[in-house]
This record gives structure tokens, C-alpha cells and sequence, in this order.
């Protein structure tokens, strides 16, 4: 079981996280709302807990729960530019349907 | 796929819930909107990467308008219908204006604030401005993917409430929700992060294209206080490219140049001007229209000894300012440099000099304005959690009201935080004087003549008394965006004459709701022809299948049915070439009502010879 960046996506966690000034890594995680059932969670980690999984990626620490990671196994965390926009894709192997935006899922 | 940013520790919103909000800084040659993402402040570029938006804004006859770089190429070619620097106009009438003759534009004095003739009508400079925050806006919610929550657009420390008011008008009138009115100088702070740094006096040197404001700021518990302001509104980089431009002429030998060599030499001041920030000599090379080559090398000492005269420029209202806050240069904790000529190096060195210590240049100067009302803009919006986040403002001049024999009584002192509210009594002048004329002004000055007009108001059926008797309690409100209400309140009557102060520039609300109707009309526009091509699709659509149905099966029709459907199909075809989107949708309806039976009965041929041959067990 793991999550990964991909090495662009790592370039910009490591260059937010160094221009923020703290934080040890980024958190993956999935909470049951939005229209497809489930939402993917993304957030700076400033204080790890406990219980996480962590994960490496290109040197970049990735943060998870026990009970996010069933649903996210295998995940690949990319950066994207689409025309104006830019921003972190979840390549989520376990989405079988998306909502219109993909912001929300279930598998 | 939505994209997504990595939010603060418990700070992800539910999908589709995210509260974007940016950060706009309207300059006077230059505009840029700003965003937090994933936790760091960026200026958000366009599709060709270029993040300043030139604030100019060309309108042509059949009312099209271009925004920055594009409307700036028509500058040269049709200059009075290519407004530039619309910002000196904000909440100004022509006598306020000293150079008005020396503009290409053909202003009209409407009451308040002037107006500007273009091919497409007059257009107020809050008009003007909006077109530049529409096109700002646009990018952004291009950007973000989504909606704006709001936004917070900044503005001269030294605005007054009439300029506040016109640029929130123009916000309002772009789309825009405004969170706040945030002064340049404190927005810079922000983006430096000065307001968690040590309490102590600031100063902002803010150099832009055309113009130069210094301003003296005071931090204490998280608060920014306006304690001066000054500057030139007519110093700036372009000065420097003038000057560079003077000096090429003189080299070459030359005396009037054509236009077309002008714009030539002066874009090459300007390139040799940007190289000399990180090299020590460069070459002007330039082709002359009558053929003759220039070649020249300039070298950063010989520019740096040129433009010294305007260097030095700029240290005359940096003093003044100082002074106007009773401080030495000792008194100063930090200098931010704001602007991007503020990148000459021998700028630099001058301000270092001046204050004896090197000033904050980590953050690029053009952007950093923007950056920090990014920064605001997000905190504002409820992006930032639990952090606490002071209010950061003060009104700029004080606020007051007329007293017997033109003097002003202020009410409201300069600097006083914001929001606030302050209350003061006043009574009659004659016996049984039953009605009082308020007038609100703004400005520090003792007499009427000399402060700023901003609303007049009466308050009526005070009740007969000596003079003297009546308590007339006169308050003073200022919200977060500093902008104010007035209400006075008879004590003992309870009589009342709350009103909101609508500053006087001239904008009335009626004005204001007209150009939002007219906005809102070419929504009403752009949604009905979208609705006719839609209609007029639907109805090719069914045209096209009902004469291949008719083609294929017209033994399913009977001679009358096939009249009626022709007369139906002829009627539709007629309708679609029209502009009635009602009448074609009657017709579509019509037709496709009377052809169901028909489809009915194709369909059961269509079932039978599908089932024809086949046993009922086969079907399962």
C-alpha cells in the first residue's frame, strides 16, 4: 500500500512548504461529503498524529490515515496546469465514478 | 477535474465550498490580481505569462473595449479614445485638475466627477477603472476555477473618501464583492509580514511608473496607522527613460526626432535602463527612420549621474513626510520599496543612505502591493483558521462637520482606526429654531473653504426652544472600508435625521444603479441569443427527422396527414429563419405534436419486423 507524488507535484509541496516557513509534509485523506459520496482532503501537516501513515515521495513526506488509505491506495498526487488554472490532481486508481468536477468521488 | 491547493491544517472546505478571494492592486500604469494558493501569495499571470496589466483601456465606435496591453498599442494611433492613467480622474472634477489642457481626452465637467468623451459615449473614470477590474476579475475566476468570495483592492494612503468611494463603485460595478479598501503602503507592509514584526515606525517608498508617494507608517498591536503621507504625481520611472532619452538625443547629435524615432529611442532608454539593474554597461543600438544608425554605450555611472537630479527628487517628500510625523530617520524600524523603478540600483542606495540602513527588496516590487492585499484578501475571506487577524486600517483625514461662521469642528480625528463611531452635541443658534443644516467635510484644515465637501443633510422638527436648548447628538460612523454615515438625533424630542453620507463626487446611486442595469441588460442580450440557437437547433433537428421519417415510410401517412405535417414542417422552416424564439418554439411543438402518431406507428413496424419470425421463448 502507497501513496506517491509525482516529481513535479513534489517541486511545488516542497516550494509551498519552504515559503510558509513551516510544516512537515502534506496530508492525503478522504472525508464522506460532496456529491459523489466522497472528497479528498489536501493540507499542510504542522503537527503529525499519531496514528498516521507517512510516505516518501521525492523527499517529500505524505501524511495519511488508516481509514483514508483504503481509498486512496496507489494514488499519485499531481501538479497540473489547465490554461489559467494550476493545482494538485488526484490519479486515483480506486475512483469509479467522479462528480462533474472531480472533486468529489466514490470507489 | 477541479484542481486543488493544499489547504491550512484543518482548513479544507467541503467540494465545491472553496472561498476564493483575491487581492487587486489598481495602479495608475499598472494593475495585477493576486491569490493565496497553497498557502503563498502569487500574482496571477495571463495565458501569454504577463502579470501586470497595463491600466489602459481603448473603447471603439461599436462599443468593444480592450484592457491593457492590446488597448495600450492603440495609445499612438486614436489617443483620445485610449484612456490611460484613469486613476489621477478618480473622484475628480476638472478644477481639480492642473494639467487638463496637457491630455489628449476632451473632458466634460458633470457634477462631482468629470466624465471623459470617447467614440463610445462619456465614460466616467469609475466606468474606466471597472473595465480594468472586469478584465481582472475574469483572469482570476479563470484562474481559480470559480467564483470570487470577494476581493480587497487597494488605493493611495493619501485618497480621500470621494476617490475611496469611486473605486469601490467601480469594484461594485466590475462584479466584484469587495471585502476592503486597503492602503498601498499597508498592503506592502502585509506582504513583508511586518505586521507580526517588532512595533515601530515604517516607511514605504513607493516609485511607480509615473508617480512617487512615500508613507510614513506606525505598528502597534497589529495595527498600521497612517502617520504621513507625500509624494510627486508626476515622478517616476518614466522620468528616468525621458531623461535617458534626452541624453541619447545629445549624443547622437540630434534635435526633433520624428514621432515614429521618439517611441523608438525612448523604448530603447527604457530596455538599457532595465539592464543597467544588474550590469555595468550596455549598448543603445537603434535604426533611425531616415537611415542613420545609433550605437551608443552607456555605462551604469554615467546613467546613474544623469538621472542623480531625479533621485535626489524623491528624498524632498521622503523629508517632508518625516517631518509631517514629527520623526528622524532613526525613529524608522524598516523601509519597503514599492514600485518597480525602486529596482535601480542607485535608488536603492540613495534610500539606504538616507535612512542609514538597507531597505526590504526580497519581494519583487511591482507585485508586492498585490501580494499583500492577497494576503488580506484571504484572511478576510476565512481561509486562514484560528490565526488572529487585526483590523489593519485608519481613516486617512479626519472627518468634521460646519460649524457658525464656517469653521469645521471635527469629529472624527485622521488616524483613527477603523471601524469606529463618534459622537458629539450640538445645539440651536436662534430661538425656536426648528431645523439644522448639517455639513460633512473631510480635511485637516480649520475652515470650511479648505477641506473637502462631502455630504450636506438637514435634520427638521426640532421643537421650539431658546437657543441653546436643543441637544442635537451628531454621530459619525466609519466602516471597515472607510467609508461613513452620518446621523444626528434631537435629544429631547427624539427627532431624528439619520442619512447615509453619499460623497459628493457626483456618482448618484440612481447613476451607479444605471450602469449596473445596463451591464445586467447585455446579460438579458447575450442569454436570448444564446436561447434562439438553441431553439433554432432543436427545430433543425426535428425538421431533419421528420422528412427522413417521411422519406423512408411515407406509406405510414395518410394523403391528409402528410398535408398537414408538409404545412406544419413548411411553417417551422420559416419560423427558424426569424428571430421570435416564442414563435419558434410554437412551431417546433406544434410539429412535433402532430408527427406523433405518425413516429407512434413507425415505431410498431419497427417492433414487428424486429420480432417477426422469432419464437416468444427466443425473446427472453
Amino acid at each position: 500500500m502507497a501513496l506517491t507524488l509525482s516529481e513535479k507535484a513534489a517541486n511545488h509541496v516542497a516550494n509551498f512548504l519552504a515559503k510558509r516557513g513551516k510544516g512537515v509534509g502534506v496530508r492525503l485523506a478522504v472525508k464522506t461529503s460532496g456529491c459523489s459520496g466522497m472528497a479528498y482532503k489536501l493540507e499542510f501537516v504542522d503537527t503529525p498524529i499519531p496514528d498516521d501513515l507517512v510516505f516518501e515521495s521525492f523527499g517529500v513526506k505524505l501524511f495519511t490515515d488508516a481509514k483514508s488509505l483504503p481509498y486512496l491506495d496507489g494514488t499519485e498526487l499531481d501538479f497540473v496546469k489547465e490554461g489559467l488554472n494550476e493545482g494538485f490532481k488526484f490519479n486515483n486508481p480506486n475512483v469509479k465514478n467522479e462528480c462533474g468536477c472531480g472533486e468529489s468521488f466514490n470507489v | 477535474m477541479a484542481l486543488l491547493q493544499i489547504a491550512e491544517p484543518g482548513q479544507s472546505t467541503a467540494p465545491h465550498q472553496h472561498r476564493l478571494a483575491v487581492g487587486i492592486d489598481l495602479g495608475t500604469t499598472n494593475s495585477l490580481v493576486a491569490t493565496v494558493r497553497s498557502g503563498s501569495a502569487v500574482v496571477l499571470p495571463d495565458t501569454a505569462g504577463f502579470g501586470l496589466v497595463p491600466s489602459v483601456v481603448h473603447y471603439t465606435a461599436d462599443n468593444s473595449v480592450t484592457v491593457g496591453h492590446l488597448a495600450q498599442a492603440r495609445q499612438i494611433d486614436d489617443p483620445r479614445n485610449t484612456i490611460v492613467s484613469v486613476k489621477r480622474f478618480m473622484g475628480r472634477s476638472v478644477a481639480d485638475l492642473p494639467d487638463a489642457s496637457s491630455t489628449p481626452y476632451r473632458f466634460v465637467d458633470a457634477p462631482g466627477m468629470l466624465k471623459i468623451k470617447t467614440i463610445a459615449g462619456e465614460k466616467s473614470p469609475v466606468e474606466v477603472s471597472a473595465d480594468i477590474l472586469r478584465e481582472l476579475r475574469i483572469r482570476a475566476e479563470q484562474s481559480l476555477g470559480g467564483e470570487l468570495v470577494g476581493a480587497v483592492v487597494t488605493v493611495p494612503a493619501y485618497f480621500d473618501d470621494a476617490q475611496r468611494q469611486a473605486t469601490k463603485d467601480a469594484a461594485r460595478l466590475a462584479g466584484l464583492n469587495v471585502l476592503r479598501l486597503l492602503n498601498e503602503p499597508t498592503a506592502a507592509a502585509i506582504a513583508y509580514g511586518l505586521d507580526n514584526a517588532a512595533e515601530g515606525i515604517y516607511v514605504v517608498y513607493d516609485l511607480g511608473g509615473g508617480t512617487f508617494d512615500v508613507s510614513v507608517l506606525e505598528l502597534t498591536r497589529g495595527v498600521f496607522q497612517v502617520r504621513a503621507t507625500s509624494g510627486d504625481s508626476s515622478l517616476g520611472g518614466d522620468d528616468f527613460d525621458q531623461r535617458l532619452y534626452c541624453w541619447i538625443l545629445q549624443q547622437a547629435g540630434l534635435t526633433t526626432p520624428s514621432d515614429k524615432d521618439m517611441r523608438l529611442l525612448l523604448s530603447r532608454a527604457r530596455e538599457a535602463k532595465e539592464l543597467l539593474t544588474d550590469h555595468h554597461t550596455t549598448r543603445i543600438t537603434a535604426v533611425l527612420s531616415d537611415g542613420e544608425a545609433i550605437d551608443l554605450e552607456l555605462s551604469a555611472e554615467t546613467f546613474q549621474t544623469i538621472t542623480a537630479q531625479l533621485v535626489q527628487k524623491t528624498l524632498t517628500p521622503v523629508r517632508k513626510a518625516l517631518r509631517d510625523a514629527q520623526l528622524a530617520t532613526e525613529d524608522v524600524k524598516g523601509v519597503v520599496l514599492v514600485g518597480g523603478a525602486t529596482r535601480m540600483p542607485h535608488v536603492r542606495k540613495a534610500v539606504a543612505d538616507y535612512f542609514k540602513r538597507e531597505p526590504l527588496t526580497n519581494l519583487d516590487p511591482d507585485k508586492v502591493v498585490a501580494l499583500g492585499a492577497a494576503m488580506q484578501a484571504n484572511a478576510l475571506a476565512g481561509n486562514r483558521g484560528d490565526e488572529e487577524w487585526l483590523l489593519l486600517d485608519v481613516i486617512p483625514l479626519s472627518l468634521g462637520l460646519e460649524t457658525m461662521g464656517g469653521l469645521v469642528e471635527k469629529i472624527v480625528p485622521r488616524n483613527s482606526t477603523i471601524p469606529t463611531a463618534r459622537a458629539q452635541e450640538f445645539t440651536t443658534f436662534k430661538n425656536g429654531q426648528t431645523a439644522m443644516a448639517i455639513h460633512v467635510l473631510q480635511g485637516e484644515r480649520e475652515l470650511v473653504q479648505d477641506c473637502r465637501s462631502l455630504a450636506r443633510f438637514e435634520l427638521r422638527g426640532i421643537p421650539p426652544m431658546p437657543a441653546g436648548a436643543a441637544r442635537i447628538r451628531v454621530t459619525f460612523q466609519v466602516d471597515a472600508d472607510g467609508l461613513l454615515a452620518v446621523s444626528a438625533k434631537e435629544q429631547i424630542s427624539n427627532v431624528e435625521a439619520s442619512i447615509i453620507v453619499k460623497p459628493s463626487y457626483g456618482l448618484a446611486d440612481h447613476e451607479i444603479a444605471q450602469m449596473l442595469e445596463d451591464s445586467m441588460q447585455n446579460a438579458e442580450q447575450d442569454k436570448n441569443a444564446r436561447n434562439l440557437l438553441e431553439a433554432r437547433v432543436e427545430a433543425q433537428a426535428l425538421l431533419d427527422a421528420t422528412r427522413s421519417a417521411l422519406a423512408t415510410d411515407s406509406a405510414l401517412v395518410s394523403p391528409d396527414e402528410h398535408g398537414n405535417i408538409m404545412q406544419l414542417l413548411t411553417q417551422l422552416e420559416i419560423c427558424q429563419q426569424g428571430e421570435d424564439i416564442q414563435a419558434i418554439r410554437e412551431a417546433t411543438e406544434q410539429l412535433n405534436r402532430i408527427t406523433e402518431p405518425f413516429a407512434a406507428r413507425r415505431m410498431d413496424v419497427g417492433v414487428r419486423k424486429a420480432l417477426a419470425g422469432q419464437r416468444i421463448d427466443e425473446l427472453g
